[in-house]
């Protein structure tokens, strides 16, 4: 019997038919069915997932397999996909959230002109597609494709309006910060084909092949791809190019930070959860940079004044967050934020754009204020999304958020008392954003005020629908300490990722827990209301101006790594290029030049010359052939 | 006789034809000096060939036979060119009124 599965290649066809229509006719397609075409393909690969969804809660996961992608000699690579509940999942996520973004991006993009209408919605498209194929993938060759796939995306998106310069640097910024990346999980790829000569996730995790991998091995392949998921999931060292990414339509940043592309890296290791169990120094690794990370970014957001780069902060802050609980074997609590937060940041993106939208174009948050009365519907969602985000019961961002805090106390206190800082600083700079924007009073121009305007409905729409899933979205995830078999996720996901019998906590330290993180969380919300609610700009000093330049960790880059490699780029250029290889060159020819001049004078014409040269080397074979030789 | 007197003569003939090409001006004279080394190579064949006739005649009754044979057309081929080589000298001498072959270095040029 054909398994009802047969169809789930429609899934990532779709987007790619998609973008092959609008890419191909971006020319000549209308605005309307450039729409069209870019929604219904994810719509209908939306459906389609929910479909495979219910089919894999039913229990029915499928494996297809559809040619050989490589085939040398006993390498065999196929191109296969794995549709399993964490793949399903993350399918509902990718779509649903990614149908959300080209909805409003129809009309957030509206003053495109046609042919870079079509090039975005194809791009997005693609983008789609790429993400699809890499969490369908039922081996890490076909997760790499989707993996640069999301990587060429997002460099063309992020470079979209490709006559700034600035924007294209950030783009070519984020290219090559992920290239450092790839490389790493290219070598652990390389790794595992010279140690198991298997790539599948299904060979690769069976039992009997780990026994064949060292611990040194697994360590290193481990660290290897957590190397590639800090590139692509914006980790410590790798993150400064997401908040650059900013340089795109808020949409695609929207596409970026919550659907696709940063929740690669957090896929790809929770995918790997066997490997990954299997190594502790990885996972101290990993558990310790995703809580630096967050601490970092969440520093650095709280003086930040483009509302996109603070909600880009916070999207680096919440990767750790989920970096921090695979690092703590939470892996299910990971793919859990990421749900909820593909929730909440889509609509804080979506209601940054609808804010930027009627601000003219304006992002600082200085020249903004009082905008409450006259954007009610995103007033009132992003206030949605700021109180998920910052965890307060019973919004989806709280059980996630909680779900990590709890590994992290298992863990160790330290690294609880940390992330708990971490979040309560969450709280804070989402407020502080929240109400510089929409509070006080308005601070633009008078042009700006007069201009100003709800967005049309197919802008709003997403945003409320965001919304509601912002505030349910965390109930499938429910602790059981507040509800016997609340925990749907874990028990969803359990056949992917293994539950380790690890020592839990009592109900009475949860909910301990629990009370702490949201009296101070509420705390903090407070303390930002006092400070910000009659915010007026003002010069930073002292720390606030190192937070305000990102601890110029780009400065540190650049003078570390980039100037040394320019200058060792024009060294190469100046000196190594026009003396040795240039050098080189020219030597060769002066020397054929000067030897054939050399050569010619032997030339004398005179007969007995010649013969006398014969007899010459005659003689010479003759003393070869019986001294030497013999 | 022993076979080391034909070799020392040959062997005199063709240094003698050596040392005259290599020495000599004359075109002439060093033809006749070409004519010596191929002579002398010629003995040498017709003593070898001898030589091996002597010591297989009573297995092999035709032994040798193929170095005297190679002498035959030795000769033939040096009668040739002797032939060619006396026609090139008279060209020569009508162009540039001698047969030094000094002077005959054009192809420098």
């Amino acid at each position: 019997m054909q398994n009802a599965l047969q169809i789930v290649y429609l899934i990532p066809l779709l987007p790619l038919i998609g973008f092959l229509i609008n890419g191909l006719g971006r020319n000549y397609l209308s605005k309307p069915v450039i729409s069209l075409v870019g929604c219904g393909t994810i719509l209908a690969s939306f459906i389609l997932s929910i479909w495979v969804f219910i089919q894999v809660r039913g229990g029915n996961t499928f494996d297809p397999h559809y040619f050989n992608f490589i085939s040398v000699g006993k390498l065999v690579i196929p191109f296969a996909f794995k549709i399993d509940q964490l793949s399903s999942l993350f399918l509902l996520i990718i779509t649903g959230v990614g149908f959300l973004i080209h909805v409003y991006s129809t009309s957030y993009m509206h003053e495109e002109k046609p042919e870079h209408f079509g090039r975005y919605f194809s791009y997005l498209n693609l983008f789609v597609f790429s993400m699809l194929l890499l969490v369908m993938g039922a081996n890490f060759v076909i997760l790499f494709i989707g993996w640069e796939g999301v990587g060429l995306c997002s460099y063309l998106l992020i470079g979209y309006w490709f006559k700034n310069t600035a924007y294209n640097k950030a783009a070519s910024k984020a290219f090559i910060m992920n290239r450092i990346g790839d490389l790493a999980f290219l070598i652990a790829i390389f790794w595992l084909i010279a140690k198991l000569g298997t790539v599948s996730f299904s060979e690769v995790f069976a039992a009997t092949n780990l026994a064949k991998l060292k611990t040194l091995d697994i360590t290193v392949i481990t660290i290897l791809l957590f190397i590639g998921a800090t590139g692509k999931s914006a980790q410590i060292p790798l993150y400064t190019w997401l908040p650059d990414a900013m340089a795109g339509p808020t949409p695609v940043s929207a596409l970026i930070h919550a659907a696709t592309m940063v929740t690669a890296g957090i896929y790809m290791i929770a995918r790997s959860n066997v490997l990954y169990s299997m190594s502790h120094i990885t996972m101290d690794i990993v558990a310790y940079t995703g809580l630096a990370t967050a601490l970092l970014a969440a520093t650095i957001a709280l003086k930040q004044n483009d509302i996109k780069k603070v909600l880009a902060y916070s999207t680096v802050s919440q990767l750790g967050f989920m970096f921090l609980a695979l690092g703590t074997g939470a892996y299910v609590a990971a793919v859990f934020h990421v749900m909820t937060h593909a929730f909440f940041k889509a609509l804080l993106f979506l209601g940054s754009g609808s804010v930027i939208h009627a601000m003219s174009g304006e992002q600082d948050i200085r020249y903004m204020g009082g905008l409450s009365k006259k954007l009610k519907i995103t007033f009132i969602t992003f206030l949605i999304g700021c109180i998920a985000i910052a965890g307060i019961p019973p919004f989806s961002g709280f059980f996630s958020k909680d779900a990590i805090l709890l590994s992290a106390y298992i863990k160790s206190p330290v690294l609880y008392g940390i992330a708990l800082f971490t979040a309560m600083l969450t709280a804070f700079y989402m407020f502080r954003l929240f109400f510089i924007t929409f509070t006080g009073s308005f601070r633009g121009t008078e042009e700006q005020k007069h201009h100003l305007h709800e967005s049309p409905a197919a802008m709003t729409i997403p945003l409320v629908i965001l919304a509601v899933l912002s505030i349910i979205g965390g109930l499938v995830g429910v602790p059981e300490a507040i509800m016997h078999g609340g925990d749907k996720l874990t028990a969803f996901l359990s056949p992917v990722i293994a539950q380790h019998a690890e020592h839990t906590v009592a109900h009475s330290t949860e909910y301990m827990l629990m009370g702490l993180s949201t009296g101070l969380v509420i705390v903090m919300i407070i303390a930002a209301w006092f400070i910000f609610r009659n915010y007026q700009a003002k010069e930073a000093t002292g720390l606030g101006k190192v937070l305000e330049n990102k601890w110029y960790v780009d400065e540190i880059y650049d003078t570390l790594i980039v100037k040394p490699l320019k200058k060792l780029g024009s060294f190469l250029n100046d000196i190594f290029e026009k003396n040795v290889v240039d050098g080189m060159v020219n030597g060769v020819g002066k020397l054929v030049n000067y030897g054939s001049r050399q050569m010619r004078l032997l030339q004398s014409g005179q007969v007995g010359a010649y013969v006398l040269l014969m007899v010459l080397s005659m003689v010479v074979f003759f003393v070869i052939q019986f001294f030497i030789r013999k | 006789m022993p076979i080391n007197y034909y070799i020392f003569l040959a062997l005199a003939l063709f240094s003698i034809g050596v040392a005259g090409v290599l020495t000599r001006r004359n075109a002439i004279i060093i033809f006749m000096c070409i004519e010596l080394m191929l002579n002398a190579v010629n003995l040498l064949l017709v003593a070898f060939s001898k030589m091996h006739h002597l010591q297989m005649a009573t297995t092999n009754a035709v032994a040798g036979t193929d170095g005297q044979l190679f002498v035959f057309f030795i000769m033939v081929v040096a009668a040739a060119e002797v032939s060619v080589g006396l026609a090139i000298i008279v060209m020569m001498y009508r162009n540039i009124h001698s047969v030094d072959v000094n002077f005959l270095n054009r192809l420098k040029h």
